[in-house]
């Protein structure tokens, strides 16, 4: 019989984690959805171009995946996680300027599995993000 | 903001990047330029001073007429591109790029210091006014409102002294770095606020930073020193050669002459080129690979193009590989992509010429 996870771990398990390189990981049932931080997209600039790995592609945590291009540079991407590229945000081919309205829900970048969910406790939690986001401002 | 040369700049403000640049070639955009050298050379050698410098027919420059030139070196490197302008009172109006003003400054300097010494009445002064340059289609009726003199009768290309919105002492004149209509305005620095306050009073005016300034300037084909121009690069292979006065090539009285003259007899080993693709942008310093997977040039300027929604570059490819319509590839973050030779400008320019 399916017993349900207790709501602490479900909140757990779906809130977002952050790198110090600004991508955010929110996973929810074994699929990690990936993005950048506001932080992140407000530096950049109005993103033109988005270059996403392959479905499939396999990624170790820092891997470089792909890049953001705004007008005026390209930023890389690299990978809060190991595991496999399962999806990529179609919508960005044609706006990829969602990157910048939506960075937390309809500007993700790429779906993947996760090989080691223990990767998951050694990324920032939303308050440590922030501080640190504080921290390199001053 | 950002540092360039020097100075801090900001790269765009509120409404960012693409907004600004679209915002340039629909209405106008009001760009803070005050970081580039403004020199006055005064006497009366000032013509034959200037020449000893710079590859243009200075000489024939009716009163308010300015040209685009080049500051050369012995080796016919370019050391600096810059306007110089015959104002009809009893100077040359100089705008050189900030990134070269103390080289540039001591060149001057150094030169009239030269003639000045052999008895040659030449004298360069350092203007302190601000430069606002407002660029865009709007450009002339928002001006018009605030000159006596008839817009309609300023050519590209041409300068007058007036009354800007009541400032008193202003250099209004029609260039700039976008490819639009637009002025450039030497303000007293005073009063310069006040100026650009009542610019921005106008509804369809936006500030606009550097980051509008490099993306408009590259669809225009418009080369920025240090990235497309440099010392190690003559007018030969940058297709500059248009700025070489037709008096001056025949007397090669300027330096590099002989480098120079020699290149365009025997084709330059090497040509600047506009680039398209479409992808990943290309970028400076992303290598250009021929028709066997051999490089055959550099990129040294690039980025997506906000009007054309492609990306668009220049860079310097063998001249074997150079004639428009060649395709090669350029390597993005190590992967190949296809990019084809473009004439430029890119996006057509909209300089007024009065009837």
């Amino acid at each position: 019989m399916w017993a349900p996870r207790s709501i602490s771990s479900t909140r757990r398990g779906r809130a977002r984690k952050f790198t110090d390189k600004h991508e955010w990981v929110s996973v929810e049932n074994g699929i990690g959805t990936v993005g950048i931080s506001d932080f992140a997209q407000e530096a950049l600039g109005d993103v033109v171009y988005c270059s996403l790995p392959e479905v499939g592609t396999k990624l170790s945590k820092h891997d470089e995946f792909g890049a953001l291009e705004s007008v005026k540079a390209a930023s890389e991407l690299y990978s809060p996680l190991s595991g496999e590229v399962t999806e990529i945000n179609a919508a960005l081919a044609d706006n990829p300027g969602l990157v910048n309205k939506s960075c937390y829900q309809d500007g993700w970048l790429i779906k993947m599995t996760v090989a080691n969910s223990a990767e998951l406790d050694e990324l920032m939690t939303e308050d440590a993000y922030e501080k640190y986001i504080k921290s390199i401002e001053d | 903001m950002v540092p360039f040369a020097g100075w801090t700049l900001p790269l765009h403000y509120g409404q960012g990047h693409l907004q600004s640049h679209l915002h340039t070639r629909r209405h106008c955009s009001l760009f803070d330029v005050s970081h580039m050298l403004q020199t006055l050379v005064y006497g009366r050698d000032r013509v034959r001073f200037m020449e000893s410098l710079v590859v243009g027919d200075i000489a024939e420059l009716k009163p308010g007429q300015g040209t685009l030139t080049l500051l050369t070196n012995e080796k016919g490197g370019i050391t600096d591109d810059l306007i110089v302008t015959n104002t009809s009172e009893d100077h040359l109006y100089v705008v050189s790029n900030a990134a070269c003003a103390d080289k540039d400054l001591a060149i001057l300097r150094d030169r009239a210091a030269q003639l000045q010494a052999t008895g040659s009445d030449v004298h360069v002064e350092v203007s302190d006014n601000a430069l606002l340059a407002l660029q865009g289609p709007s450009m002339a009726r928002v001006l018009q409102a605030g000159l006596s003199d008839d817009l309609a009768k300023l050519s590209f290309m041409n300068s007058i002294t007036t009354t800007v919105f009541g400032v008193p002492g202003c250099r209004v004149t029609r260039c700039g770095y976008t490819g639009e209509d637009g002025v450039e305005i030497s303000v007293p620095a005073a009063r310069a606020v006040e100026l650009a306050e009542q610019l921005l009073g106008v509804p369809d005016v936006w500030l606009a930073g550097l980051a509008a300034r490099d993306s408009l300037r590259l669809e225009a084909g418009l080369c920025l020193y240090g990235n497309d121009i440099d010392e190690t690069v003559t007018p030969a292979e940058a297709g500059l050669m248009w700025t070489l006065g037709k008096r001056r090539r025949v007397a090669m009285d300027f330096p590099g002459a002989a480098a120079i003259m020699a290149q365009v007899k025997e084709k330059p080993r090497r040509r600047r080129v506009g680039l398209t693709s479409v992808g990943p942008a290309i970028r400076p310093h992303m290598a250009i690979l021929g028709p066997e997977g051999r490089p055959v040039g550099t990129v040294t300027s690039g980025c997506p193009s906000p009007c054309l929604g492609k990306n668009i570059a220049m860079g310097y490819v063998e001249t074997a590989h150079s004639r428009t319509g060649t395709k090669l590839t350029v390597e993005v973050r190590k992967k190949q992509h296809p990019a084809v030779i473009t004439k430029m400008p890119f996006v057509p320019t909209q300089y007024y010429m009065a009837k």
